[in-house]
C-alpha cells in the first residue's frame, strides 16, 4: 500500500496548490518539490523491490461492477513499470525544481506548479494501470495536462491555438484508442492486462469479416485490428506520423513543460503502450510491420525537418519525433526492451536539452531564433557545457548513454529479419542526421560571433542554481544511464522477445562502427558548415531550394491538413451555420413564429369585439347542425 | 271553437312578435311585447294554465314590462335610424331557420305519432292547487333557489346602477 | 277538437325565431333585451302546451321558473344598460367593442 503514495503525492501537491492557488501564490514549490521528491524516493524503494522480488499489484478501488464488467483501479509494478515511474518522478522532481528558477515571478507561478502536479499524478497512474481502462483514463488525463499546460500563457493567441491543435490532433488518436479498447472487451470479456494476456493465445488466430454487414467478405484478424486500433492512439500521443503535427506546435507552453511533457514523459506513454501489450503485438505480424513503418517514417521525418530549423525549441522537438521514431520502430521489430532503453536514456538528455534551451532562453529575455543567439559558450558555461553533453548523447557519441541505447536499439532491429535490416539502414542514416542536426544547434547557438539583440548583450549571464542544478543532474545522467544494465533488467518483462544486450558476433560489431562513424560524420559536417565555413550552409540553401524548403515547411503537411481538413471543416461548419442553421432551423423557428402570427390575424378578423357578430356566429352553427341532422 | 281561440292569439302573438323586433322606436316595441304578453296569457287560459295566466300578467306586463319602459323613458332613447348592418344574413338565417323546423316537425310527425295520452288524472283539483303542490312538495329545493337567484339579481342589480358606490363611502 | 301540438311548436318556434333575429339586427340593447323576452315567451309557450298535451304539471312548474329567472335578468340586465350608459352614453351595442381593443 505504501506504493499508492507514489502516485498519489502528486495529487496531494496538485489539491493542496490548484485549490489554495490565490493563497499559496510563491510558495508553491514549498508543497510541490518535497511531494515529488517523496514521491522519487518511493519509486526507488518500489525499483528496489521489484528488482529482488516479484511485481507488485495493489487493488485500490472498485469503481463499478455491471455484468460481467468489472472495472477497479489499482496499481500495478512490474519491472517495465518500474523504470518508468523512476523516469517520471526524476524528470518530474528535476523540472519541478527548475520551474522554481523559470517561472520565478510569473503570475501563473502556483497555476503551472499545480498543473505539472496533477500532470505527474496522471502519468504515474497511467504507468502504474492494471487494467486497459484505467491506461485510457490517465492517458485522457494526461492529454489534458498537456492542453492545460501548452495554454498556460492563454493570453497569447498563439498558446491557445497551440494548445487545441494538440488537443484535437489527439482526439484523433484516441478514437482509435476508444475502438481498440471496445474491441479488445469484446473479443477478451475483460481489460485487465493479466486476463488479456492469458486469453491472448486463443484469439491469435480468430478472424472477423469487416464487410459482413454489407454482404462482402473481408476477413480480418481481431488482434491484428486491437493492435493497429490501440496503436492510433499512440500514433497521437507520441506523435507519430501522421499524427505529429501538435508536437512541434506544443512548443508553445514554458519549457520546462516542453521538457517534462513535451520529450520526456507524456510522448513516451504511445511506446510505453505498446510495450506494455507487447504479448497481443508479438501475435499480430501485421501490427508489428505497420508500427516498424510508422515509426521508420516518423524517425526519417522528423530529422529532416529538423535540419532547417531556426527556432531552438522547434529543432529538439522535432528531434524528439524523431527519436521516439526510432522506439516505435523498435517495438515494432519486437525490440521491446532495446525500444524501452532508448525511451529512458531519451528521457534524460532530451530533458536536458529542453531545459538547456530554457536556460538559454530565458538568458536572452525570451528570444528562441537561432539566428539571434551565437557566442554564448563563454557566457553560460553550464548550460553550455551540459547542452554538449546532451548533444553528444543524442547524436550517439561514444561511451555517453545515447551511444549505448542507439546501437543497442540498431543490432536489435538488424537481428529481425529482412525489414528490419532495411529499416536499421534507415536508422542509421537518421543518426547520421542526429548527429548534424544536433551540433548544427550546438554551434549555431554557443559557437562563432554573437549575433545577440545588443539591448540584451551586456547582462546575459547564467541563470539561477535551480535552474542549472538539474541541468547538471541530468548530464550526469545522460552519461550513466548507459552503464545500468537496462535491457538486461528489462529483459525477463519481455521474456526473452526481440533483443537485449547479447548480440554478439560481427554484425553487431559492424553496425555498432557503423552508427559511430555516421554520428562522427554528422558532428564534423556541422562543424565544417557552421564553424570553419559560415558562409556555405546559405550557398547551400540556394543551390537546393527546392529540398531546403520542404524541409523548412516541414514537407507541408500543415499545409496539407489546413487544405484537406482544417478549411473543409470550417467551410462545412460556415456552410451548415449560413444554410442549415440560419437558413432552415432559424427559418423554421421564425416561420412558425410567423405562421402562428398570420394565423392568429386571420383568426382576429373574426373576433370583430361586436356581440352581435358572435351571436350570428352560433345562430350559423345552429343551422348548420340542424341542416347536417335534417340531411342525414 | 278551441281552433278560432288559437288562430287568434296566435295570429297577434306572431303579429306582436314581428313588431317588437322591427318598430324602430323601443317605446313602441315595448308595446307591442304588452300586447303579445297579454294573448300570451290569452294562450295559456285555452290551455287550462289559470295560474300562469295571471302570472304571466301581472310578472310580465306589470312588472317587467314597465321596468322596461320605465328605463326607456328614464334614459330618453330615440328611435334607431338603422338596423344592425347584418340584417340580410341575420334575416336568411332566420328564414331558414323557420324552414327547418317546419320540416323537422313534419318528418318527427311521420316517424311518431305522440298522440293520445289519456284522460288527466288531475282534473279534479284545480289548476292553482296542483301546481302550488307540486312547487312546495316535488319542486321545493328548486323554488328556494330562485327565490336565492331574486335575492342575488336584486342586490347585484342595486350596486350596478347605484352611482359609485366608492365616491359614497368616501364623502 | 282540440288544438294539435304540432301548431303550438310551430308558433314557439316561430316567435322564437323572431326574437332570434330580433337579437342579431337590432343595435339597441334594450331592444335586444326586449327580444330575449319574446325567446323566453316562447320557450314557455312550448312548455304549457306540452304541460296539457302530457297531463304533467312540471311543464308549468318550469315556465315558473322561467319567469323567475325572466324577471332576475330584466333586474340585472337592465342595471347594466344603466351603468353602459352612464359611462358611455350610449346604448347601441355596435359602440361596445372594447373586447376588440
Amino acid at each position: 500500500m505504501l506504493y499508492a503514495l507514489i502516485p498519489f503525492l502528486p495529487l496531494f501537491s496538485f489539491l493542496v496548490v490548484g485549490i489554495g492557488e490565490q493563497w499559496i501564490k510563491d510558495r508553491a514549490h514549498l508543497v510541490a518539490v518535497p511531494a515529488m521528491a517523496g514521491s522519487f524516493l518511493l519509486s526507488l524503494m518500489a525499483l528496489h523491490d521489484v528488482a529482488t522480488g516479484q511485481a507488485i499489484n495493489v487493488p485500490l478501488y472498485t469503481w463499478l461492477t455491471s455484468g460481467t464488467l468489472d472495472i477497479h483501479i489499482g496499481i500495478s509494478i512490474d519491472r517495465l513499470t518500474a523504470v518508468m515511474l523512476i523516469l517520471v518522478t526524476t524528470v518530474s522532481t528535476l523540472v519541478h525544481i527548475y520551474t522554481i528558477g523559470y517561472m520565478h515571478g510569473e503570475p501563473g507561478y502556483a497555476r503551472f506548479f499545480a498543473y505539472i502536479a496533477l500532470f505527474t499524478f496522471s502519468m504515474l497512474m497511467l504507468v502504474m494501470a492494471d487494467n486497459l481502462l484505467q491506461l485510457f483514463v490517465f492517458w485522457e488525463a494526461v492529454g489534458l495536462c498537456s492542453y492545460l499546460l501548452i495554454g498556460h500563457w492563454y493570453d497569447r493567441a498563439s498558446a491557445c491555438a497551440a494548445a487545441t491543435k494538440a488537443f484535437l490532433v489527439n482526439r484523433v488518436g484516441d478514437f482509435g484508442f476508444i475502438l481498440g479498447l471496445f474491441l479488445v472487451w469484446y473479443s477478451f470479456g475483460s481489460l485487465d492486462y493479466a486476463a488479456v494476456f492469458a486469453q491472448a493465445g486463443q484469439l491469435a488466430s480468430k478472424t472477423t469479416n469487416l464487410l459482413g454487414p454489407f454482404g462482402g467478405t473481408w476477413d480480418v484478424s481481431v488482434m491484428t485490428m486491437i493492435c493497429l486500433l490501440l496503436f492510433i492512439g499512440a500514433i497521437g500521443k507520441s506523435a507519430q506520423v501522421p499524427l505529429h503535427v501538435w508536437l512541434p506546435d506544443a512548443m508553445e507552453g514554458p519549457t520546462p513543460i516542453s521538457a517534462l511533457i513535451h520529450a520526456a514523459t507524456m510522448v513516451t506513454a504511445g511506446v510505453f503502450m505498446v510495450a506494455r501489450l507487447a504479448p497481443l503485438y508479438n501475435l499480430s505480424p501485421t501490427a508489428m510491420t505497420v508500427v516498424a513503418l510508422v515509426g521508420a517514417l516518423t524517425m526519417m521525418l522528423g530529422a529532416t525537418i529538423a535540419l532547417t530549423q531556426t527556432d531552438i525549441k522547434r529543432v529538439v522537438a522535432y528531434s524528439t519525433m524523431s527519436q521516439l521514431g526510432y522506439m516505435v520502430m523498435a517495438c515494432g521489430l519486437g525490440a521491446y526492451s532495446a525500444g524501452m532503453y532508448h525511451l529512458l536514456t531519451h528521457g534524460a538528455f532530451k530533458a536536458l536539452l529542453f531545459l538547456g534551451c530554457g536556460s538559454v532562453i530565458i538568458a536572452l529575455h525570451h528570444e528562441q531564433d537561432m539566428r539571434r543567439m551565437g557566442g554564448l559558450k563563454d557566457k553560460l558555461p553550464v548550460t553550455y557545457w551540459t547542452f554538449l553533453v546532451g548533444s553528444l548523447a543524442l547524436a550517439g557519441f561514444p561511451l555517453t548513454a545515447g551511444f549505448f541505447s542507439k546501437d543497442d536499439l540498431l543490432v536489435s532491429s538488424w537481428s529481425a529479419g529482412p525489414l528490419g535490416q532495411v529499416l536499421t539502414m534507415c536508422g542509421l542514416i537518421t543518426a547520421g542526421l542526429t548527429a548534424f542536426y544536433s551540433f548544427r544547434l550546438v554551434f549555431v547557438t554557443f559557437w562563432g560571433k554573437s549575433r545577440v539583440d545588443p539591448h540584451h548583450a551586456g547582462h546575459v549571464h547564467e541563470p539561477s542554481t535551480t535552474m542549472t542544478a538539474p541541468l547538471m543532474v541530468l548530464a550526469v545522467l545522460s552519461i550513466v544511464a548507459g552503464y545500468l544494465g537496462i535491457p538486461t533488467f528489462l529483459e525477463p518483462v519481455f521474456h526473452g522477445e526481440g533483443a537485449g544486450a547479447h548480440h554478439e558476433g560481427s554484425a553487431a560489431l559492424v553496425i555498432m562502427a557503423l552508427a559511430t562513424l555516421m554520428g562522427l560524420t554528422g558532428i564534423g559536417t556541422a562543424y565544417y558548415l557552421y564553424v570553419l565555413n559560415p558562409g556555405l550552409p546559405d550557398r547551400l540553401a540556394q543551390q537546393w531550394r527546392a529540398a531546403y524548403e520542404l524541409s523548412l515547411h516541414k514537407w507541408y503537411i500543415d499545409e496539407a491538413y489546413d487544405r484537406s481538413f482544417v478549411r473543409p471543416t470550417l467551410s462545412a461548419a460556415q456552410g451548415l451555420w449560413k444554410h442549415v442553421d440560419v437558413a432552415i432551423i432559424d427559418g423554421a423557428v421564425n416561420g412558425v413564429a410567423r405562421a402562428i402570427a398570420w394565423g392568429g390575424w386571420l383568426i382576429r378578423l373574426t373576433q370583430s369585439g361586436q356581440t352581435q357578430h358572435y351571436a350570428l356566429g352560433m345562430t350559423l352553427g345552429a343551422v348548420v347542425i340542424l341542416t347536417v341532422y335534417l340531411l342525414l | 271553437m278551441d281552433h278560432i281561440f288559437f288562430f287568434y292569439f296566435a295570429a297577434v302573438i306572431a303579429t306582436t312578435s314581428v313588431l317588437v323586433v322591427a318598430l324602430r322606436n323601443p317605446v313602441y316595441s315595448a308595446l307591442a311585447l304588452l300586447i303579445m304578453f297579454f294573448h300570451v296569457a290569452g294562450l295559456y287560459v285555452t290551455l287550462h294554465a289559470e295560474f300562469l295566466a295571471a302570472v304571466q300578467i301581472v310578472v310580465y306586463a306589470g312588472a317587467i314590462l314597465v321596468l322596461y319602459l320605465f328605463v326607456v323613458m328614464l334614459l330618453s332613447i330615440k328611435s334607431e335610424e338603422r338596423y344592425h348592418n347584418q340584417l340580410p344574413v341575420a334575416g336568411l338565417l332566420g328564414v331558414m331557420l323557420c324552414t327547418e323546423v317546419i320540416l323537422l316537425l313534419i318528418q318527427s310527425r311521420t316517424a311518431t305519432s305522440a298522440q293520445a295520452i289519456p284522460a288527466d288524472a288531475v282534473t279534479g283539483a284545480g289548476n292553482t292547487e296542483m301546481v302550488g303542490e307540486a312547487l312546495y312538495s316535488t319542486y321545493l329545493f328548486p323554488f328556494e333557489v330562485a327565490s336565492l337567484i331574486l335575492l342575488v339579481a336584486m342586490i347585484g342589480a342595486i350596486i350596478l346602477a347605484k352611482k359609485d358606490l366608492n365616491e359614497h363611502v368616501q364623502q | 277538437m282540440t288544438v294539435p301540438l304540432s301548431y303550438y311548436l310551430v308558433l314557439s318556434g316561430f316567435v322564437f325565431l323572431t326574437g332570434v333575429v330580433g337579437v342579431l339586427i337590432r343595435r339597441n340593447i334594450i331592444v335586444i333585451l326586449l327580444s330575449v323576452e319574446l325567446m323566453l315567451n316562447a320557450t314557455n309557450i312550448n312548455f304549457v302546451a306540452f304541460s296539457e298535451y302530457f297531463h304533467n304539471v312540471a311543464g308549468q312548474v318550469f315556465v315558473f321558473f322561467a319567469l323567475t329567472v325572466a324577471a332576475a335578468e330584466v333586474a340585472v340586465g337592465l342595471a347594466i344598460i344603466i351603468a353602459l350608459h352612464r359611462t358611455n352614453s350610449s346604448i347601441y351595442i355596435d359602440d361596445l367593442n372594447l373586447l376588440k381593443r
